[in-house]
């Protein structure tokens, strides 16, 4: 039950739970009307869970099955990527792809995918035996290929904050760091979190793997989440000539899975995952032994001189299913509003390809709405200006009109990746108002290096304490718990060493 | 872009870039110049508050901060440029350096360019703890860093991983602070760090060495709540059912460190695997002419002391700026029961100072040096040990370089 409903309870006309790559695109997708549009996000940054934790891939739409909800916004959005990325200023990459059949028996494999892909109208979709793979990929094992050259990559959490910041640009409230507790219904929705009440007019269920408990607290779920972790390991810059495009196996039969592979990154790394697993608590983003030693013998398998010392770090995100491993795992997205609950509009098992798909929903999302609410739009829709290269990928001529500006561009604070004080400065004020040490990692790349934030760590948290004005026990790394510091150990500091 | 010269451009001024540039101004370089990327000289130095640094070189027992004075001091009085805050982006054969500072982007041509960039530390994705990423896992050097330069308290209740140097003196920091230190870990059965830290830093606190166990998971969703430590079989495979949970809200990771070297890379230096560090010859000469290396990124040096008198070696040379490449090359290999040596390449006849590490601790036991087959050299150890850096020299002859004969030491069981 909702309590302490007071005066000062908030009202918008839209409402939307979760700030990962599907609610922010649909704040942005709705920051281009005349409405009140406020976004819930518990994380202490959008993008804070599977939105973050992927492979940053552009989907074709081979993997897909016709007609399905999947294959239709992986198509749409695919194409709307492009436009977008220029728009907003998030990296975009179209390296393509090849899936690899290692033998005789896989082939079929590859000719079912190619056919799926016609019917979903994938283009130049083209299968090449090895040596003519082997001439643009010569580390590759392999007997044939698909090659899929709508393919591309991203950086899934520069594109999910792109968003996020340019609908903030735009009036949408973002509200970090808190969580829906409870909603009721009545006309209005009423809603409880924890850093107060609201209220709107419809409500965007984007919850992500918590979908099902939002659903719960309005009506009875007529369906299951199942989490399926997935584990990355990323590779260290300097072997990043391995490969010029992704590489992936022919999917494995169960699971409703794409399989082990191996992707470039806009950065330079390379990735190696996804493994899949079926778990209880969705929250359990671990890494385990097993994973990490499979991911590399399963990449070894397509790639054999992959060097297990190259392996600067190792993370997992959790797929969102609505298919249990006995029913094979895969199941369509549902996006629908809910027939109980009038105003209540769900987007439930966006699992792979959504982050592909993003864009599409959410112009689907804009339209549903449509119906309840008339629309205008605005007339100073706006985005952010940005900067297209980072400091490290600039002219030298570049380099130095920018140190004469300011002198902190010439203050490089991470050293592996070459990134500015300026850089950090410019992650901080950043419009969510996200203040952790990841929030500023994931946007300035500071601390994403080899080094794992051995060096640069201690020259940002001092950024940070002099940027927000706040003790070294309120930096956290990323949510609200997680301090990275104890206090101090005497009161009066004496910085110079 | 602002043009400089210099005889020697020293990159990074820690000790090593301190002590050769020191000697290639006291060898007759005029212009020598040293970057470094911090607001301070010293590197490292800097945050070492303990003591035991120059007692080989000064006879003294000195803290960190203590040897880096003296040379600074010295550094200051040979009229060493310093260009602090400022990073070397990139190096090429010519010996041109581009660097960035707050003042812009420089290229320096340098004559020589000495190699002094330390190393980094290793991390926990080095040695693949699996688990949760919450805060709280520091390696030692960065814990050292923030109770040391900038007196923040990295954590309360500690459990540390690798009895590197590096850990052990943290493990007695920390204690010093308040902390509760519940032990540290080690997966080799002896430790890694100077036996006299071991004694000092842990013994002498009764802080508990675990030999033989490893970290094998690390738990909490915000910050550490515990990790899991295991006891691992003589092929350091973890033995099923030994496996402990210890609440901890701070894990320090002391597992080694890499050299720095993704300019000496760039540049197309040759590295050595074993060491991490550039080939060198006997005058400190990488690969590519004119470009010498020193220090931490060379090796990883058991002591300050030892470091400095390499990097002065190198500060020599590189004021000299002969170029010492030769046809005639005889290469140096680490046999049997040694885990690497420098120099790996002898270019000229005469005497060379050699220094090497053993693969694991031995009692007496004979060092030898064979020229192809041949034995030209040898020497009886009487205790050694991984973390102590075994120094020794001999005369290399002129036979042996004119015909490129490969030098092998080995250390008999």
């Amino acid at each position: 039950m909702i309590r302490n409903i007071h005066r000062q309870m908030k009202n918008f006309r839209i409402a939307i739970i979760g700030g990962g790559v599907i609610g922010s695109a649909i704040a942005w997708e709705l920051s281009k009307y005349k409405l009140d549009v406020v976004v819930f996000e518990k994380g202490s940054d959008v993008a804070s869970e599977t939105s973050k934790a992927n492979s940053g891939v552009v989907h074709s739409g081979i993997n897909s099955p016709p007609s399905s909800l999947k294959a239709r916004f992986c198509v749409e959005g695919n194409k709307m990527l492009q436009p977008l990325a220029d728009r907003l200023g998030f990296p975009l990459k179209w390296v393509g792809k090849y899936v690899i059949a290692k033998n005789e028996d896989e082939i079929q494999e590859l000719l079912k995918l190619k056919q799926v892909g016609i019917e979903n109208q994938v283009p130049n979709l083209e299968i090449q035996d090895g040596k003519e793979v082997n001439k643009k990929e010569s580390n590759l094992l392999c007997h044939q290929a698909l090659w899929v050259p709508t393919a591309g990559i991203t950086l899934p959490y520069k594109f999910t904050i792109a968003l996020a910041e340019n609908a903030v640009a735009n009036n949408v409230t973002f509200l970090l760091e808190t969580e829906v507790v409870d909603i009721n219904c009545k006309d209005k929705f009423f809603i409880e979190t924890n850093k107060g009440n609201f209220q709107s007019e419809l409500l965007i269920n984007a919850a992500g793997l918590n979908c099902r408990k939002i659903v719960s607290m309005l009506e009875k779920p007529d369906f299951n989440i199942y989490p399926c972790r997935g584990e990355y390991l990323v590779l260290d810059k300097s072997y990043s000539n391995l490969i010029n495009s992704m590489i992936y196996p022919v999917p494995p039969k169960k699971l409703g899975v794409l399989g082990v592979h191996i992707t470039p990154t806009i950065e330079g790394n390379i990735l190696l995952g996804p493994s899949a697993e079926f778990i209880d608590n969705p929250d359990d983003k671990i890494t385990t032994i097993e994973m990490m030693r499979n991911l590399i013998s399963e990449a070894k398998e397509i790639i054999p001189s992959i060097p297990e010392k190259a392996i600067i770090a190792a993370y997992s995100g959790i797929r969102c299913k609505l298919a249990s491993p006995d029913e094979g795992g895969g199941a369509d997205y549902r996006i629908e509003e809910s027939k109980q609950t009038p105003g209540l509009i769900n987007l439930l098992g966006i699992e792979s390809p959504g982050l592909t798909g993003a864009p599409a929903i959410a112009k689907e999302i804009v339209k549903m709405i449509s119906k309840n609410i008339e629309l205008k739009p605005k007339d100073n829709h706006k985005t952010i200006k940005f900067m297209k290269k980072r400091f490290s990928e600039m002219n030298s001529k570049e380099q130095s009109e920018l140190i004469k500006k300011d002198e902190r561009w010439g203050r490089i604070v991470c050293r592996c990746e070459h990134i500015t004080e300026a850089e950090i400065i410019k992650a901080l004020s950043n419009p969510l108002g996200a203040r952790t040490l990841s929030s500023v990692k994931f946007r300035a790349r500071a601390g994403m290096g080899r080094c794992q934030g051995g060096f640069c760590t201690q020259h940002i948290i001092r950024i940070m304490e002099d940027y927000f004005g706040i003790h070294i026990e309120d930096i956290k790394l990323k949510s609200s718990e997680s301090n990275l510091f104890m206090g101090r150990t005497r009161e009066v500091s004496d910085d110079k060493p | 872009m602002i043009n400089l010269k210099a005889d020697v451009a020293v990159i990074g001024g820690g000790p090593a870039g301190l002590a050769a540039a020191i000697s290639a101004r006291k060898n007759g370089a005029k212009n020598v110049i040293i970057l470094d990327r911090n607001s301070w000289l010293g590197g490292i130095l800097s945050q070492c508050i303990h003591d035991g640094f120059g007692v080989e070189e000064t006879g003294k027992s000195m803290t960190g901060t203590e040897y880096r004075e003296m040379y600074i001091t010295e550094a200051k009085k040979h009229n060493i440029s310093f260009m602090k805050e400022t990073m070397v982006l990139h190096i090429n054969k010519n010996r041109e350096l581009i660097a960035i500072n707050k003042k812009g982007l420089h290229k320096i041509n340098a004559k020589s360019i000495v190699l002094a960039m330390g190393c980094r530390e290793k991390t926990r994705w080095n040695v693949m703890i699996p688990g949760d990423r919450p805060s709280g896992i520091f390696t030692a050097g960065v814990a050292q860093a923030f109770i040391n330069l900038y007196n923040i308290m990295v954590g309360k209740n500690i459990v540390i991983l690798g009895s590197g140097d590096v850990g052990l003196i943290m493990a007695r920091r920390l204690k010093f602070e308040g902390a509760n230190v519940q032990g540290v870990v080690e997966i080799l059965p002896y430790a890694s760090g100077l036996p006299r830290n071991v004694v000092q830093c842990l013994d002498d606190y009764d802080i508990p060495l675990f030999l033989n166990h490893t970290v094998t998971y690390i738990k909490g969703k915000e910050r550490l709540e515990s990790v899991k430590i295991s006891q691992v079989d003589e092929k350091m495979n973890v033995i099923p059912g030994t496996e402990k949970e210890i609440k901890c809200d701070t894990l320090l990771l002391s597992l080694g460190l890499i050299p720095e070297n993704e300019l000496s890379k760039e540049v197309g230096i040759e590295i050595d695997i074993l060491t991490g560090g550039p080939i060198v010859n006997q005058f400190f000469e990488t690969s590519v002419p004119g470009i010498f290396a020193c220090g931490n990124c060379l090796q990883v040096y058991d002591t300050v002391d030892n470091l400095t008198i390499g990097a002065k070696n190198a500060g020599k040379h590189a004021a000299k700026n002969t170029i010492y490449k030769q046809n005639k090359i005889s290469n140096v290999y680490a046999g049997k029961g040694i885990r690497y040596v420098i120099p790996q390449r002898i270019t000229k006849p005469g005497r060379v100072f050699f220094s090497l590490r053993v693969e694991k601790p031995q009692e007496a036991s004979m060092m030898r040096v064979n020229a192809d087959s041949e034995e030209i050299f040898k020497k009886k150890l009487l205790w050694v040990n991984p973390a102590n850096m075994v120094e020794f020299s001999f005369d290399v002859s002129s036979d042996i370089v004119n015909s490129g004969k490969k030098l092998e030491i080995t250390l008999d069981d």
